[in-house]
């Protein structure tokens, strides 16, 4: 029984980059809310979480749920220096973009957009793709981005010498490395265990 | 217990970039615990631990990165040796480029790029280890392609839905950790 494959039929089917809500239908079943053990809550680490499909299909194995969300929240959340909070997001949402990603890409276009103030740039990114022209420092960054996120990858010292030109210190370089390659994680998740559609 | 990306990407003890790391303390922790989870499981359930070195030794090798290959393979080696040689021919005739893939039909659609190909021996590595590595070569190199169809796969070779999870952050956990080795290791060398 647990290992029917759904088919979701009938739901309008995002094919742009946009940065609307969008909702998650998944392929395989979700744990159900009512299932929920305290060490699944431990692994959802936030109780709203339980609302969420996504989070609860990931529950099936909450370790590891547990373990993919505290290194997601350090690698994003935790601002104690580093890169700006807008920047790390520009890094996911290039690299949702590259990878293609349309549910990953809205949330942290919608993120980079609250943090930035730059709501036009982050839309040309999700409009014109990782080539578009955002300025250097956001250059940097969306370059480092697709360079870890191709394969074979290209990421080498020359992208780390541009990003300390732009300014950037150790640990904000760490984070922008740690940024793109987090959504080469979360993008692999999200893509291919169900897929969006509009909110609503 | 040694950080398994400090030791992959060489970060000597005390420099600038172990100082970064660890003012990401819970990051650097949890990537770790994502490792031995994945990789060392205190209870494996009904996919092995064969089958998640083999898995892991599979997609490292396809990244091509010297260390984290190594790494990977050796385990595999450790632990189920038999599988060392399919494994690693399967991981040699499923190079290729990416990320590929076709995007919903619409505007996007002249941004779509065919995906490599690619079909694992299920004689030498079993039915169910060739539907995973045939899974994890589609997540590795065109992910945007992946579908229900590709899940229903799984299920036919075998697998559970909470298996299917497992393996799913399995290779998506990799990805992330062999991008953070090379990143780590290029700003060693910069």
């Amino acid at each position: 029984m647990t290992e029917t494959v759904h088919h979701p039929e009938g739901h309008a089917i995002p094919n742009a980059f946009t940065k609307a809500m969008l909702d998650w239908l998944p392929w395989l079943e979700p744990m159900a809310e009512a299932e929920l053990t305290p060490r699944h809550m431990a692994g959802l680490v936030d109780a709203s979480r339980a609302k969420s499909a996504y989070f609860r299909l990931l529950a099936h194995d909450p370790e590891v749920l547990g373990a993919r969300t505290r290194t997601d929240k350090d690698i994003f959340y935790n601002t104690q220096g580093g890169l700006p909070r807008a920047e790390r997001e520009l890094a996911a949402t290039a690299a949702s973009r590259l990878n293609g990603c349309i549910y990953c890409a809205s949330v942290h276009a919608r993120h980079a957009t609250t943090y930035s103030k730059r709501g036009e740039d982050v839309q040309r990114l999700l409009d014109e793709g990782t080539g578009v022209d955002l300025g250097e420092r956001w250059n940097a960054v969306v370059a480092a981005s697709v360079a870890l996120t191709e394969l074979p990858m290209t990421f080498g010292p020359a992208h780390v010498a541009r990003l300390r030109a732009a300014g950037m210190d150790e640990l904000a370089i760490a984070d922008a490395i740690q940024a793109a390659a987090f959504f080469n994680w979360a993008n692999r998740l999200m893509l291919s265990l169900g897929e969006p559609t509009p909110q609503g | 217990m040694t950080d398994i990306i400090d030791h992959l990407a060489g970060i000597p003890p005390g420099s600038a970039l172990d100082e970064a790391r660890r003012k990401r303390a819970e990051a650097r922790v949890h990537a770790q615990a994502s490792h031995d989870l994945l990789l060392l499981p205190a209870e494996p359930g009904g996919f092995t631990v064969a089958e998640r070195w083999a898995v892991a030794a599979f997609v490292a090798g396809l990244h091509n990165q010297a260390e984290t290959a190594a790494y990977y393979a050796q385990g595999l080696v450790e632990r189920a040796p038999e599988l060392a040689s399919p494994v690693a021919d399967a991981a040699a005739r499923g190079q290729a480029t990416g990320p590929h893939g076709a995007y919903p039909a619409g505007p996007l659609s002249k941004e779509n790029t065919p995906a490599p190909g690619f079909a694992a021996d299920a004689g030498s590595l079993g039915p169910r280890l060739a539907a995973a590595l045939n899974h994890a070569h589609m997540l590795v190199f065109h992910p945007r392609d992946a579908s229900a169809e590709h899940l229903q796969r799984l299920v036919d070779a075998g697998w559970r839905t909470a298996e299917i999870v497992t393996l799913s952050q399995l290779v998506a956990f990799l990805s992330f950790q062999i991008r953070a080795v090379a990143g780590f290791r290029a700003m060693l060398a910069a």
